[in-house]
This record gives structure tokens, sequence and C-alpha cells, in this order.
């Protein structure tokens, strides 16, 4: 690790193909920007992806990162951090992948509490396929596939995380970059699993989830003095339906990652050249 | 009396059927004598009925037979069940005092011996030590020594205390003593003989668990599932003693995807499920061939489709081992034929999986899962264990790896299809990969050539290791017979056994047992060399005798069993002989 790193190392020479104005630029930005101000370098960070715009990510960032199938991206990232604790695992998935084909796993990723960090970019809709309701697309949100919207609850992927016993919850606005960067950075710094919902609205294809909506309505939780350590403060602000929120809005400061709980200190790639020196005794056990 | 004897133990599961089954197992392998055990087992967990065999000689035993020699019934049902292969002389031990067995009079010819299991259990400190009871009248009524038990008693029941194990071994000798003392022991002329030897006895699961960890296996995710969770099972405790990790994923998708990221963060990593496992991993199968991961995917088969008969025999996988997932995916299939093979199979698939950096099917099946076997503990030397990592490029050797721009180049097309590899944290190696077509760099690409040069590089390392590797076969009976027989998988056992039946009715027989599916040895010489083929497998279809017609463009001719039992050795010989004598009959 270097402590020169500037964000812009964490950039491929592959020009982003979203969309003019996607609010995934600022979501990549922060993760960037985040890496580079805990001291990560591309060498030691291992991004992973699933499928979707989100997914595009491992392409323009330039780092250690596998591109996976759809809503796989977290496990394969948990197999990451528990082979090599020193590599700073970072997750990135849209509300497609993470929240829908990927739902089984985000719950058991926010239960097992591994060390890594999750970015999730919900733009509320899917964008690659062009335009159909996602799992967090409001229940009159109308598209191609349900015309009349799609008449069912939308996920709320914060109270899926509280429920999951999530050490750290968050969630951000890919537009505000400051702010967007410090709770990412936050989340990286979490010793657990550090979840972080990004509105990150969709230009081409949700005229309702906009920047400005987001703008206009967003409230800040630093300015409400709310105590991310307070879970039942957190449940309120989680099941407020009527408020979008950014900031830390959990986090469990005691906090004990699945790595540390299980001892996963070194790095599995390292084996001797032949059978380890006492497995022998894994025949005598037969005897 | 034969020195070969069958044993077995039937009741209802939740009976303690199979530590009671072991304890015999490991005390007639302790007293030197082979051992292949196998189990007949219902997917519920109590109820139902449930057994599980010995079959045991001072020569190694490969199979099972249809024979029983000593049958301890705790139910009538297991009478009943076992009817086909008890005999004139066989004996069955029941507890006459109870409900389930107070009716039961012994078949014709056969000696039944009533033995208060329970009350001399109670005797002896617990009810629950019925079935220990019944093993020391069985020692009693086989000649064999009662304190051959003691050692297995101790090491089933160890860590419940010395007296638990006290216990045991009273309850074994109240059911000595009955024998002694109540019954006309000249009725039995069993009389099993010990040796010197030190064998080890263990399953195929086991084995595949072992050879995992001499081959430095760190990392293991899956899901249970029968058969293959006692590979998790065994791996679980003992992978960390070695700095690894046994995760239980949430499903097979998690699993597949856990061991992948480990892999790709350097870790040999493996995961193990069956059939309907297999389905579920497909997808991210392509993604580990694509992205040219290192992993050892192990299938345990058992019967399907669908859910099929879960704990019951078949070898109807292969199709999909070979062919299954969408596009053309580069891979290797080893399956092992025996439960030693399954060690040492499983060091070789590391291998080959970090050497072509290539996804890797280790195929077992039900019948080779479960059924431990005696070996000479040589047989798993571990000092001969080889360690293969492929071209893995430290942070020194990175340079002549870099395009024009310092970027590390993953896929570079080399000439052996096998490229470059750096592990996340080396200096300079910052890379992708993705299941999407890609180019030297890991980018996504959709250039025609590109496309075609890295299809083709892929491909390439299948065809490197067709030259670099030996996909032989193992070879037993006459090669200079006129009949040839192949199996794959678990048959081996019964077909080495089947010879000498055959042997005895004057019939030779060229036999090959094939471990490797793909790529396979070419059997086009052999099989022109022989005037009858027959292949042997476990399911309906005959998959793998699609795959030698295809393979050598002959005709063959298939023995095939989908009832959910295995092949036994007199079985086979008798279809065999069957198959040869159709083929001798002229059309009229």
């Amino acid at each position: 690790m270097s402590s020169d790193v500037r964000f812009t190392d964490f950039k491929s020479d592959k020009q982003p193909t979203w969309c003019p104005g996607c609010g995934d630029f600022g979501t990549m930005n922060g993760m960037m920007k985040a890496l580079a101000n805990t001291g990560n370098d591309p060498d030691n960070t291992f991004v992973v992806a699933g499928i979707g715009c989100s997914g595009k990510i491992g392409t323009y960032m330039h780092s250690y990162a596998l591109h996976g199938v759809h809503g796989r991206a977290l496990p394969v990232g948990i197999g990451v951090k528990s082979a090599n604790p020193d590599l700073e695992v970072m997750v990135s998935g849209g509300d497609g992948d993470g929240y829908s084909i990927g739902a089984g796993h985000f719950v058991h990723a926010v239960r097992r509490n591994m060390d890594m960090t999750y970015v999730v970019m919900d733009n509320r809709i899917y964008g690659l396929t062009k335009g159909q309701a996602s799992p967090t697309s409001r229940e009159d949100f109308e598209t191609a596939t349900t015309p009349d919207g799609p008449k069912q609850a939308p996920v709320n992927p914060l109270a899926l995380a509280l429920a999951a016993d999530g050490s750290f919850i968050a969630q951000s606005f890919s537009s505000d970059a400051q702010r967007h960067t410090e709770i990412v950075q936050q989340a990286v710094e979490h010793d657990g699993f550090g979840f972080v919902n990004v509105y990150s609205p969709c230009v081409t294809f949700n005229d309702v989830d906009t920047y400005d909506y987001f703008r206009d309505t967003i409230v800040d939780l630093d300015e409400e003095d709310h105590d991310p350590t307070d879970r039942d403060a957190a449940e309120a602000k989680i099941m407020d339906d009527d408020t979008e929120y950014q900031g830390v809005i959990y986090q469990d400061e005691e906090s004990v990652p699945y790595n540390e709980r299980h001892g996963l200190d070194e790095n599995m790639a390292d084996i001797p050249d032949g059978a380890p020196e006492d497995a022998t005794d894994l025949v005598r056990e037969f005897y | 009396m034969p020195d070969d004897l069958n044993w077995a133990i039937g009741g209802e599961a939740g009976d303690g059927i199979n530590s009671t089954g072991k304890i015999f197992a490991q005390a007639l392998s302790r007293a030197g004598r082979h051992v292949f055990t196998s189990k007949d087992f219902a997917s519920r967990i109590r109820g139902g009925y449930t057994a599980y065999k010995v079959r045991s000689s001072t020569e190694r035993v490969e199979s099972v037979v249809d024979r029983l020699d000593i049958l301890i019934a705790l139910t009538q049902r297991t009478v009943e069940e076992n009817m086909d292969e008890l005999h004139e002389g066989s004996v069955i031990i029941y507890d006459g005092e109870r409900t389930m067995m107070e009716d039961f009079e012994a078949p014709e010819g056969m000696i039944g011996l009533p033995v208060p299991l329970k009350r001399l259990a109670e005797e002896a400190g617990g009810a629950l030590m019925q079935n220990i009871v019944a093993l020391g009248a069985a020692c009693e009524v086989a000649n064999f020594p009662i304190e051959n038990l003691d050692e297995a008693l101790e090491k089933r029941f160890g860590d419940k205390g010395e007296s638990i194990v006290e216990n045991n071994r009273q309850a074994a000798r109240f059911g000595e003593e009955h024998v002694v003392e109540e019954l006309d022991h000249d009725e039995f002329d069993y009389d099993i003989e010990t040796t010197d030897n030190d064998y080890v006895l263990l399953n195929g699961d086991e084995a595949i668990g072992m050879g995992a960890i001499a081959a430095g296996c760190r990392f293991y995710s899956g899901y249970p599932i029968t058969p293959a969770t006692d590979v998790m099972e065994y791996l679980k405790g003992r992978l960390e003693r070695y700095g690894g990790h046994v995760m239980q994923a949430e499903d097979e998708l998690a699993a597949i995807n856990m061991a992948l990221g480990a892999a790709r963060a350097g870790a040999r990593s493996m995961t193990a499920t069956s059939g309907p496992g297999i389905d579920l991993m497909a997808e991210t199968f392509g993604l580990v061939a694509t992205s040219e991961t290192p992993l050892v995917i192990c299938d345990v088969m058992r019967s399907g489709p669908s859910t099929g008969m879960p704990t019951k025999q078949e070898q109807g996988d292969l199709d999909m081992l070979l062919y299954g997932g969408h596009g053309e995916i580069p891979r290797f299939v080893v399956a092992p034929t025996t439960v030693s093979e399954c060690f040492h199979k499983t060091i070789e698939a590391f291998n080959l999986a970090e050497k072509y950096q290539t996804p890797v099917y280790l195929v077992g099946d039900l019948a080779l899962a479960v059924s431990e076997q005696t070996f000479e503990p040589e047989e798993f030397d571990m000092d001969s264990v080889e360690i293969d990592r492929g071209k893995l490029v430290d942070e020194n050797e990175i340079d002549s790896w870099l395009d024009d721009s310092d970027r590390f180049q993953p896929h570079f097309p080399a000439a052996d299809g096998i490229s470059p590899r750096t592990l996340p944290g080396t200096s300079g190696g910052a890379h992708m990969t993705t299941g999407l077509e890609h180019d030297e760099l890991g980018r996504r690409t959709e250039e025609q050539e590109v496309r075609i040069e890295q299809v083709d590089k892929r491909n390439q390392k299948v065809e490197t290791a067709k030259d670099e590797e030996d996909w032989d076969y193992r070879e037993f009976g006459d090669s200079d017979a006129d009949t040839l027989v192949l199996s794959w998988g678990s048959n081996e056992g019964a077909m080495r056994e089947a010879i000498g039946f055959l042997d005895e009715a004057d019939i030779d027989i060229r036999f090959l047992s094939v471990p490797y599916m793909f790529p396979r040895p070419d059997l086009t010489e052999e099989i022109e060399a022989a005037d009858e083929v027959i292949v042997v497998e476990c399911n309906a279809t005959g998959q793998f005798a699609d795959v030698v017609e295809g393979d050598t463009l002959t005709r063959v001719k298939r023995i095939n069993k989908y009832n959910g039992v295995r092949f036994k050795a007199d079985e086979l010989a008798e279809r065999i002989t069957e198959k040869l004598d159709a083929a001798q009959e002229v059309p009229t």
C-alpha cells in the first residue's frame, strides 16, 4: 500500500458506456475516492460486480476484479475475503442484482458480517434490459412489463439489512459527491459488512426517481442529530416510508466480523509444495 | 464355511444401525481382516428400513455379493428385505422377547438365534446398548475374539467417558456369554481368521476430503446434500487445522460462487454437491471456465432426475458433466473408480485445475461415497503428493507479461492456451476477469477476431492437456481375451470380482476401468482387438456406452442397472454370461 495513491489510479482506460448523466458515474467516483482515502491501492483491492449497468464497474475501475453472473457477486466477495483477508473487498451491484435475483445472498451476507463493503446502485428500475420494474420500483411505477405499476410493495433493503442484524447500514445519493464518498469511506472503515444503498438515478428510463426528486426530498441524518448506534432510532428512520434519508443509519460499533470470529487471518494462497507435514495423521485417523 | 464373512444389521432408521455396523467393520479391520461395507438407507430421519452390511475376508474385498451369513434383525422386515441373500445355515440374531420379533420363526434351513438383546442391554446399563449385545453375540457365532471389539468401542464412545465404554464392553460380553451358555454352538461352524495386518477403513467421500487437504485445498464451500455431505463433514474441523475454512453456504449458487472467489484470491478451492446442485451451479460453471479460474467441483451422483431417489445409487449425470452449461465450456471430468483412487484423483484434480486454469469435475457416485473399504495405509502415501500450481507469476516475473501500457495480461493468448496468472495482492498485476467475452486484458469485447482468439485459447488448454497428461485406464483380467468389458466409477470393484467368477466358468474377460471421462483414453485399438465389447454402468440409457460408440465408431453391448442398487459381483458375472450367450445365438 502506498500513501500517494490518488483516486484516479483506480480508473481504467476504458470509457464507461453508461448513459450521459447516469448516477452510476458519481457512485463509482465515490467508491474510488473512498478506497484511495482509506489507504488502498489497486493491487490490494478486489472489486466484485454482478450483471447490469452496475456490473460494468469492474471494467471502468482498475483493480483486481471479477465480473460475475447475475445476483451472485456477494458470495464471490465472501470467498475472496475468506481466502485472503489482506485484500480490501468491495462488492457492487444494482437493485435488481442485489434485491431480486440476489436477495437471498444479500440477507445471508448481511448476517454473515464478513469484513467487506457492499455498494448498491439503486435506480429503482432495470436499465440495461431497457426499463422494466425492479424490486425497489414504486407500487404504481408504470413500465412495459408493469403497465399499471407492479402493484406490490417495493423491497426496503435497509429494513432487510436491519432484520438480518446488519452491522453497518447506510444510504447515500450519488450526486452528493462529498457525502456519498464520506459514507462509503465509513463503510470501508467499518469492521464488518458495510452496506450502502446509493440512490443512483437512471436518466433514461426512470422519470420519477430523478435527480431533482432526490435533491428536493433527501434529508441528511447528520442534520437530524441521528445517533447511528441507536438501533431503535435506526429502525424508525428505516421504516419511515415518507422520507428519503442519507447518512449512516445504523452502525454496531461492537461488530466482530465473520473472518475474525473464525480466525481467518492467513492468506490461503500459501500452501506447501507437497502434502502438509503432519498429513499422515489424517490417514492414522482411519485405523 | 468360507473365510469370506457376510454380516449385516438391519432395522429402522434411528436404531443406531450405522454406528453399530461401523463398530463391527472397524473391529474386523483392526483384527487385520479386509472389509467392504455397504449401506441401504431411506431418505428419512427415523423409521423406514435401513441396513449396514459388512463383507470381510483375509483377502481384499472390492464389492458386495448376494450372500448373507449372519444377520442381526431388529425388525421382521429386515429378514424379508434380505431373504434373497440368506442361505441354508445363515444365522439370524434377533430379540425373541421383543414384540417386533417375538413371533419370528427362522425360515427353513436357517438358524434363528434368539438373544434377549434389550434385557441384557439393560443389565449392562441401558437399553440403548441392545445393538452392542447383538454384536457380542455375532462375535461368538463367527468365532471372532470379542476383544477385537474393545478398541472400536473405545473409538466410538471414548468421548462420552470411560464408564460408557465399559458398559458397552459389558453389553457385548453379555451377548457373547448368552450364545456360549444358552445355545448349541456346534450348530455354527464359522471360524474367521485374524491377521497382524494394519488396515485403514474409509469411504469415498472421506478419501476425497483427505485428498483435498493433502493437495493443499484451503477453502471449501458447500450446501448439504446426500450423498456429498460427508465430504463437508470430513473437512469441517480438519481443514481449519491447516489454515483453511469450510463455509456452509446458503445454497449451491452461493457455494460455487464463494469457491470461485476464494480460488480467484489464490486458495485451492473446492465445492461438492450431487446432481441437483450441479444443475444450480451450471451458470457459474461457465464463468469459472471463461474467467479461467482453477476450481474443483465434486459431483457425488445419486438417482435422478429431479430429486429422484436421493439415497440410491446411479451414474446418471455423465451427460450433464460432459456437456452441461450454455455455450461451449472447456473442462476436465475425472471419475475415480475406487475409494483409494478418490484420494489420488482428488489431488490430480487440483493440479489439473491450477495447471490449466480450468474447472474440473471430480465425479463420485453414491456407492463409492458411502461404502467403507479397507486399504493398506501406504495407498494414501502423503510423501508422493506433488503440487503443481501452474503458471503463477509473482512480482519479479510480472514485467514480461505486461502490455505496452504496463497492464497485466491475464488472458494472454499463449500457444499452449495457458496464460500467466497473478494473485490479488501482487504488485503491478491488477486486472479484471469476467464471464463476458474479453480481450487479453480482461476487457469486454465483441470484436470477431478477439472472440475467436480467446475461444481457441481456452479450448487449446484441453488440447495441450491431452498431450501432456496420461489419460489412461486401469486394466484387469486377461489382456488377450476376446471379450472386452468397460466400466466407470464404482463398478470397478464388482467387475474385478466378477472376473474371478467368470474365470471359474472358463470365460476370459479383459476389463478396463476408465477414470477419465474427459479427456478420456482413446479405446479404438482395444475395441478393435475384441470380438465382444460390453459397457457396464448404473444408468438406464448407457451414457458412457454412447460416448464410447461415438469415440470409436463401434457398436457396443450394454449392461445397465438403474433400480437404485449397485452392481454385485455375482450378478455382474451372470449378466455378462447372458450377454455372451445371446451374442452366440444365430438367428434362424
